[in-house]
């Protein structure tokens, strides 16, 4: 069983552009986080922070264990974040959970995005175009994991902070993203979302004592390209339950009803005007000339 | 109709009124504090001058000076439709106030936000073709907004000609230009005079979506909202409370510049607009219980002290209070207790903003709730100061406020209006 996981860990799944650009090739890339193998050495922040030109201590700080003393969310100066979940039930195990932007397949982040600042690759990854963005952070109020983080501290060019997936490394560099290129005991899995998928539940199924039963991320929301497997209960490691349902489905359907063609306003517009133009006595009204 | 209208158009005039009074230094003063609070945001960022943060990142200048801004200048739109759509020419020495107030209104609205924005220079992103993003609820609101603005100063362009049509006196060597600006004068009136319809229409039509679309905003954030607030009719809640304050705020905006310019109180004519009030406010807050019933969200009111307080609240001053005064003809009668009971619907509606916007919004991951800073609350009342002061400045410029008081005996306007009541159906919505 280990050797099965280890095995094809070791290599990164067969991604390749050729695959995520043709068309309707399957759900694009994903990341599949297995936290049982999680050790908390916290090298795919490091990484992360050193790939993406933010400011970051060196390495050897990165073992400093006593920042799992708090839970840590992501800022505007971290895309990603490690925390640890002691486990009552083995209190030498802790649990790792990495978490980072889930690169949802319906990201409500996109569809709040009032200039599409905020955009879903076709290879699946949520990017962000800083150039767009007007910084109204309506895209901070929609996302359901609450990932983006915003540049409060700058007062004239803030950007809206969030994982890309190492969107510009794995397409033009052709390389995985850093943190899972980074990660020791390969934690991390990047590929073909629905073959990690597929992986994902042969592991459940040949070690159903180490795993809960579920592939968080296949369904929550509408699915992310974000996996996680886990050996406890989801609710436990702050990866909250979530419908099946993408969380724009809402939204997006009052808007393209109520403007379907244009029909509504328009029809509301020629009644606004006939109304005006009949039902008073016939003459010129409106303000005065 | 229509020779009525323009004779009580004709008698608008500018308030002769001294400029300076107490109230104006008060409200210079706290301008001047707003616009300092406003320079210190511009020049230090987001995180010195406000309470925002990674889990609330929108606080009052979206929920006061964005969203119940939106709803209080609501005013212009159902006025307008009051007036030129059901032809209740009558109140058409409301009209203009009520233009002013959402003209301004929506200036202030577009203030605030810039001063929100990260990015505010990017403002303008939107009106790209390339930056469309049909699916973003917050796009709309944005593209209404632009369009409604431009329609309001066109609405009010009338007022600006007709003002100096006939008197233009450029200073020094400008005046050579006189005759030129005359005839610019003259032909935009003509061209605005024909296609005024037109644009009143497209005000109304702007207004509706826009109104209902600031109540989709939040419909996508499920996980986040608290399901007292949370309903899929949120967007036409919003439609409808934004159509019932329209006439309370036209109320209190007519009794205060009375008061403030010492003029008899269109106590009358107020009279007879709240009637639909009570009307338009009573669908409210019946298709509001009714969804709270058919929800069955009811028990989440009660399901913590805050959430309790936050809709008691808005229930008592925006629903109860208001309905319960309103349905007296004493209370339509006197002047005192007509503004208690307009500014209570008024009070109702932006509370109900605040709930929605940031009482119901409570995120998964926060180490402290969100409470306003004190240059958010400073820049906020300075808007409004600021909102007020130039409202106040225009009226004693422009012919928007009727130049003759209404008179102690039944007014001419009155008068009329008994004399139609017997041939008329006495509400338009019944």
């Amino acid at each position: 069983m280990k050797a099965l996981g280890a095995g094809v860990a070791g290599a990164m799944l067969p991604l390749g552009a050729d695959a995520s650009d043709a068309p309707g090739a399957a759900s694009g890339c994903g990341m599949l986080v297995d936290t049982t193998e999680c050790i908390g050495c916290r090298k795919c922040e490091f990484a992360c922070a050193r790939a993406n030109d933010l400011s970051h201590a060196p390495l050897e700080s990165y073992e400093d264990t006593s920042v799992f003393d708090t839970r840590r969310r992501m800022t505007a100066g971290a895309y990603t974040v490690v925390n640890r979940y002691p486990d009552a039930a083995n209190p030498e195990k802790p649990t790792f959970v990495k978490v980072n932007c889930m690169h949802c397949l319906k990201p409500a982040c996109a569809s709040a995005c009032i200039v599409g600042a905020l955009h879903r690759q076709e290879n699946g990854m949520v990017t962000y175009d800083a150039g767009k963005c007007l910084g109204c952070r309506y895209c901070m109020i929609a996302c359901p994991f609450q990932v983006p983080a915003y540049e409060y501290d700058n007062a004239l060019t803030p950007v809206v902070s969030k994982c890309s997936f190492c969107f510009d490394r794995v397409t033009s560099e052709n390389k995985p993203p850093a943190c899972a290129e980074m990660c020791p005991p390969n934690a991390l899995m990047f590929g073909e979302r629905n073959k990690l998928l597929q992986l994902a539940h042969e592991k459940i199924a040949t070690n159903p004592d180490r795993y809960v039963p579920h592939v968080y991320g296949e369904t929550e929301v509408g699915g992310t390209a974000w996996l996680y497997l886990a050996g406890r209960p989801f609710a436990d490691l702050d990866l909250r339950a979530f419908s099946g349902k993408p969380v724009p489905e809402l939204t997006e359907t009052i808007q393209h009803n109520v403007f379907k063609f244009g029909l509504p306003p328009v029809l509301l517009y020629g009644l606004l005007c006939t109304a005006m133009k009949t039902f008073g006595d016939g003459k010129q009204e409106g303000p005065p000339e | 109709m229509s020779r009525h209208a323009s004779e009580s158009h004709e008698s608008c005039a500018p308030v002769k009124h001294p400029f300076f009074t107490p109230g104006v230094f008060v409200l210079l003063c706290l301008m001047g504090v707003g616009f300092v609070a406003a320079l210190y945001r511009l020049a230090f960022g987001l995180r010195a001058a406000t309470s925002l943060s990674d889990p609330y990142p929108w606080g009052i200048w979206i929920a006061i000076d964005v969203a119940s801004g939106v709803a209080l200048a609501a005013g212009g739109f159902t006025t307008a439709a009051l007036a030129h759509v059901f032809h209740r020419r009558e109140y058409e020495a409301l009209v203009r106030p009520a233009l002013l107030t959402a003209m301004l209104g929506y200036t202030f609205v577009v203030l605030g936000l810039i001063l929100d924005l990260g990015r505010y220079y990017n403002i303008w992103h939107p009106m790209l073709p390339w930056m469309w993003q049909g699916n973003s609820v917050l796009f709309e609101v944005a593209m209404c907004v632009m369009a409604y603005l431009n329609v309001l100063y066109l609405e009010f362009a009338p007022i600006v000609c007709e003002r100096f049509m006939g008197r233009v006196n450029l200073p020094g060597p400008l005046a050579a230009l006189n005759g030129v600006a005359e005839t610019v004068l003259r032909v935009a009136d003509a061209i605005l005079g024909r296609t005024m319809f037109l644009l009143i229409a497209a005000g109304i039509m702007l207004s509706c979506m826009h109104q209902s679309s600031l109540g989709a905003l939040l419909l996508i954030a499920p996980y986040k909202m608290n399901p007292v607030w949370y309903t899929p009719i949120l967007p036409l809640l919003f439609l409808l409370s934004a159509i019932s304050v329209g006439f309370p705020m036209v109320a209190v905006e007519s009794l205060w510049s009375s008061w403030a310019f010492k003029r008899r109180p269109e106590t009358k004519l107020l009279g007879l607009l709240v009637r639909y009030t009570v009307v338009l406010l009573g669908v409210y807050w019946i298709a509001k219980v009714c969804d709270l019933v058919i929800r069955e969200a009811y028990g989440a009111i009660f399901a913590d002290p805050g959430t309790t307080i936050a809709f008691g609240i808005e229930f008592l001053i925006g629903g109860l209070i208001p309905l319960a005064m309103l349905v007296s003809a004493r209370v339509r009668r006197t002047p005192r207790l007509l503004f208690v009971a307009c500014a209570s619907a008024v009070i109702g509606v932006a509370i109900n903003r605040v709930n929605v916007f940031l009482v119901a919004y409570s995120p998964l991951y926060a180490d402290k709730p969100y409470f306003p800073s004190l240059v958010e609350i400073a820049v906020t009342v300075g808007l409004m100061a600021g909102l007020v002061f130039v409202y106040r400045t225009i009226v004693l410029i422009f012919p928007v406020l009727p130049a003759h008081e209404p008179t102690n005996s039944p007014s001419r306007v009155a008068e009329e209006l008994i004399a139609q009541s017997g041939e008329r159906g006495r509400c338009v919505l019944s």
